[in-house]
């Protein structure tokens, strides 16, 4: 298995390195070892690559990722798998703030928590986390699902559209908008395939669904006094 | 952007190494802030207090030993570091060392029994060389390096700054109410020395302290008092304090071993401790007071 050690390749080589790899369909998988907290590991990969990123990594890991599988075996600093478009990104540790934000589609899975503002301004991407996130969470969050075992934070899906968000624990608060929803058998299913993608001991039936309750999509004239 | 550093030694046998393991962690945090860099060292109490003092005119040190002795009547130890000097003044004769330093146009950056204070304009690793900062050890210590957004880029407006003895702050983001908060102090009869907002914050910690409050209260407080950005780390005599504001947009991640308890803006900073593949890693909740003291 080729073998990228950044404590001897720089970051630009190491990512030209995957890229192209990924871009080849080269389909051999790659270790990074020593990442140390750099800044965006992995970022950038267009196409089907295995990347294993031996220990934990800072800003922006698996940016953009397309079609790749990166699994991270520490945790993850801020803006992890920011704007995926597909593929799979895994984190064996914690996440910081706005795991995969903007992420158009994909799996992100979080084997710990994640903090605050997960999933932010998501727009089709799936994202599983194991443990608990953080306040802010799925803020303005467009279309995917947002799954989540542990506990969620205060305002979750503030100012939400279309995305689907599953909490198994207690919801600190809900933001602006964000309403209870009933779990129909087409959401238990959705759920039972994510929790089953990553890999995820729960029952779908021990969750709650939580929406948009599309208030705030039409101005409402009640409030033409508040301007 | 700026960059913050805190370790905490648990135990002694890591002391002489205090210096140089926060170096490495300050260095690593030069993205984050290339301007300025500074560090506060908490290292064994002194019998009298520490004073440490900076001037940019390397010939303000001259006669400076001569002039507290002749004036204080007792011998005054003068340790010269670059721009900076620590000297050792008997704590009843604070008022009269400040006087003195003062009226030679030295700028006094921080008084305590135990800690020292260095700070410069320049890269971390060259402040850092200037000042010797690996050959110290200590029991504790927080650094900065800082990217400037509320005032101008000097040696004053480099962090930690220190309102009270053996106190200091260092601080990642900028306050919105800093010249109301000012004012208020003031009043109080608190007096900051720069424009900058983070003196502010310093000087609100040390006000509630002084008026009886405990760290962790002085803490909770600046989450009611103090409007904006910030992750605060805050270092006494006998440890140190962490709180972000209730959004925590600014970075912050802790590592805890047998060993040390260690603050950073980046994970990064943590990669040269020992035994960082087993410590425990977090990030600190928002709102949330943490601190150790020994």
């Amino acid at each position: 298995m080729p073998t990228l050690d950044m404590s001897r390749t720089e970051l630009r080589e190491v990512n030209a390195t995957l890229q192209a790899a990924a871009k080849a369909q080269a389909n051999e998988p790659f270790e990074i070892t020593n990442p140390r907290g750099a800044h965006a590991v992995a970022c950038g990969l267009d196409g089907a690559l295995e990347v294993t990123v031996k220990g934990s990594t800072g800003y922006y890991c698996a940016g953009m990722n397309k079609d790749a599988t990166i699994h991270v075996e520490g945790s993850a600093g801020p803006g992890v798998a920011e704007n995926m478009m597909s593929g799979t990104v895994v984190i064996d540790g914690d996440a910081s703030q706005y795991a995969g934000a903007t992420g158009h589609g994909g799996l992100l899975v979080i084997k710990g928590n994640a903090s605050s503002r997960c999933g932010i301004s998501m727009k089709g991407i799936d994202i599983v986390v194991h443990g608990s996130i953080g306040h802010m969470s799925a803020f303005m969050a467009q279309k995917g699902n947002l799954v989540v075992l542990g506990d969620a934070g205060d305002a979750l899906g503030d100012s939400l559209y279309e995305a689907r968000l599953f909490v198994r624990g207690s919801v600190k608060s809900l933001g602006a908008d964000c309403v209870e929803k009933e779990m129909r058998p087409e959401h238990l299913q959705i759920l039972a395939d994510l929790l089953a993608k990553a890999g995820a001991d729960a029952k779908p039936e021990e969750f709650k669904r939580y929406g948009s309750a599309r208030t705030l999509y039409n101005f409402n004239i009640d409030n033409a006094d508040a301007y | 952007m700026c960059g913050i550093v805190g370790l905490f030694l648990k135990k002694d046998e890591l002391r002489p190494r205090l210096g140089d393991m926060l170096t490495d962690m300050l260095i690593t945090m030069t993205d984050r802030g290339p301007d300025s860099a500074g560090i506060a060292i908490y290292g064994d109490a002194a019998e009298g207090l520490k004073f440490t003092v900076q001037s940019d005119d390397p010939t303000a040190f001259d006669g400076l030993a001569e002039a507290l002795e002749s004036a204080l009547g007792t011998a005054i130890p003068v340790t010269l570091k670059d721009t900076h000097a620590v000297l050792l003044v008997p704590a009843e004769q604070r008022a009269a060392a400040t006087e003195l330093l003062e009226g030679r146009g030295l700028r006094i950056m921080g008084i305590g029994e135990a800690m020292e204070i260095f700070k410069e304009v320049g890269l971390p690793k060259d402040v850092a060389a200037r000042f010797g900062l690996r050959e110290m050890g200590g029991s504790h210590g927080i650094g900065h390096t800082r990217m400037a957004t509320e005032s101008a880029v000097t040696t004053l407006g480099a962090h930690p700054f220190s309102t009270a003895e053996d106190q200091c702050l260092v601080h990642n983001g900028s306050l919105s109410n800093h010249n109301d908060m000012r004012r208020k102090l003031a009043r109080k009869g608190v007096f900051t020395k720069t424009e900058n907002d983070t003196e502010v914050g310093a000087a609100y910690i040390s006000s509630r302290i002084a008026e009886g409050a405990t760290l962790g209260e002085a803490l909770e407080g600046t989450l009611k008092d103090l409007d904006g950005f910030f992750t605060f780390v805050t270092g006494t005599r006998n440890g140190f304090g962490v709180v972000r504001d209730p959004i925590a947009c600014k970075p912050a991640v802790m590592a805890e071993t047998d060993d040390y308890v260690a603050f950073a803006s980046e994970y990064r900073a943590f990669a040269d401790l020992p035994g960082i593949e087993s410590a425990r890693v977090w990030e600190p909740e928002p709102a949330t007071v943490y601190f150790w003291e020994r």
